[in-house]
């Protein structure tokens, strides 16, 4: 069973759904013994840090999280998922879970224009990924495939070797990010078609060591 | 250009007491009018994103659009928008509870913006679409972009300067605009670059345009001339005469960038 970790933050359920069309079984919950018993743990949400950890505090789910992963189940983190899990986001100013040492920033672009390009924030939309180490769940990715952004802030791990997949919207930015059995998109991969799902797919079968 | 993302390419489908109004004519010329069908066609032909616009006259029969949106959901992995009959938050979170990425409001807006500020600080900005229908009218003192805003289809001027709107909407916490040439609207002989280009220079949230496709061309002149992020399409793919596939090949082959892999 992987347990969908449910807090106040929007769209659980489509997460849940691409899992259920891939054919695993998931429940969304916020309920600790569940999650302690869940097999994996998918960590979404769409939303700001400062209520989305504020939610997940009063829950008690940090920790559920944190022991999840120290545990050694793998642990999907997507989006703001990707973002609490860091140290710090520059967003509503949170201190957050920690988990991955470094913080999140938010884009800043100085002249909002680069070559006559505005760039328009949040950064939401297609973009590609340019895969930086191996990774089993990024296995079936092929360099052409593009994945659905939405976010004004991005995250930055202290250790570079926990880039995964980076992507270039300004800046070059961390939009993948792996340390043992955790991996952590910025973007939807439950809303990123054909290659997203086989992001889902490869995590739900992902056996860490 | 690395740092641009892909142009986005989204099919607009009306829908009426759960079923679309235009169906797709295949090539074998069956006629499918479920949206949701149409919704995975779209999917897998490599749209972007999709449009659903409820035009549902009776209020008993808005339902029958929560459950479409819910099996469309289970159905295609796609963000999607579901716009048409939203006036309150509660009816904005029974769209987005049942799976739409975003929800567009227009006229509710127009009567009462409060509506896009309280949508944003439940749901977030992403959320919320602001939809707007634009009729150009010539520049006076009361609007001076000289294109105002209208709604019922645009028989009805409301007195309101369309730049100043969107502006107005972008600070109220609209994620995103969808915007309406009722000008250019059905002719199929191409966008209003002027508005587009006008509206999506002067707001820093993403503009959808909207209104007068019938070429792969007018696709590119608004994508580039008209700084639009993305662009709607309706009828030049519902009724057979391009495929979205096709539309990205010509704007790939012009230069535009969009997402060739799905």
């Amino acid at each position: 069973m992987i347990a969908i970790i449910k807090y106040d933050a929007g769209n659980l359920t489509s997460v849940e759904r691409a899992v259920t069309h891939l054919g695993f079984k998931s429940v969304v919950t916020d309920d600790l013994k569940k999650i302690a018993g869940a097999e994996r743990i998918i960590f979404p949400g769409v939303g700001a840090a400062g209520s989305a950890m504020e939610s997940i505090r009063r829950l008690g789910l940090d920790k559920a999280i944190k022991e999840a992963f120290l545990s050694g189940k793998p642990v999907l983190g997507i989006c703001i998922g990707t973002q609490i899990i860091m140290d710090y986001s520059e967003e509503n100013d949170t201190s957050c879970m920690g988990i991955i040492r470094g913080k999140v920033l938010s884009f800043r672009f100085d002249e909002s224009r680069k070559n006559g390009t505005v760039l328009k924030i949040p950064h939401m939309g297609w973009n590609r990924i340019t895969v930086h180490r191996k990774h089993f769940v990024l296995s079936d990715i092929k360099d052409e495939d593009e994945f659905y952004f939405v976010h004004g802030y991005y995250p930055s791990p202290d250790d570079k070797d926990q880039l995964i997949g980076t992507t270039e919207y300004g800046i070059r930015f961390a939009s993948v990010i792996g340390y043992k059995n955790i991996i952590a998109t910025q973007f939807h991969p439950e809303k990123s078609g054909r290659p997203g799902l086989s992001i889902l797919k490869n995590f739900c079968v992902w056996n860490p060591c | 250009m690395e740092s641009m993302l892909s142009k986005r390419i989204i099919p607009c489908l009306d829908v009426r007491d759960g079923k679309t109004t235009k169906g797709i004519k295949f090539s074998d010329n069956v006629d499918i009018g479920d949206p949701v069908e149409m919704a995975r066609f779209y999917y897998e032909e490599g749209a972007d994103e999709i449009v659903f616009y409820d035009i549902t006259a009776s209020n008993e029969k808005r339902d029958i659009m929560i459950d479409v949106v819910r099996r469309v959901a289970e159905t295609i992995f796609i963000p999607f928008s579901v716009g048409g009959g939203i006036r309150t938050i509660e009816d904005m979170r029974k769209v987005l509870l049942a799976g739409a990425e975003k929800i567009s409001v227009n006229s509710a807006a127009v009567r009462n913006p409060e509506i896009i500020a309280r949508g944003a600080e439940a749901f977030g900005n992403q959320c919320i679409v602001l939809g707007m229908d634009v009729k150009h009218v010539g520049k006076s003192e009361k609007i001076p972009s000289g294109y105002e805003i209208v709604i019922n289809g645009g028989r009805t001027f409301m007195g309101i300067d369309a730049l100043q709107w969107a502006k107005e909407a972008e600070k109220l916490g609209a994620g995103e605009i969808c915007l309406n040439s009722i000008d250019a609207d059905g002719t199929c002989e191409g966008y209003e670059l002027t508005l587009t280009s006008l509206i999506s220079e002067n707001v820093g949230i993403p503009v959808i345009a909207s209104g007068g496709a019938g070429r792969p061309e007018h696709l590119y002149d608004v994508l580039t001339k008209g700084k639009a992020d993305a662009a709607l399409i309706a009828s030049m793919v519902h009724y057979g005469t391009y495929s979205i596939s096709g539309i990205k090949t010509c704007l790939d082959e012009s230069g535009v960038k969009v997402r060739k892999s799905w």
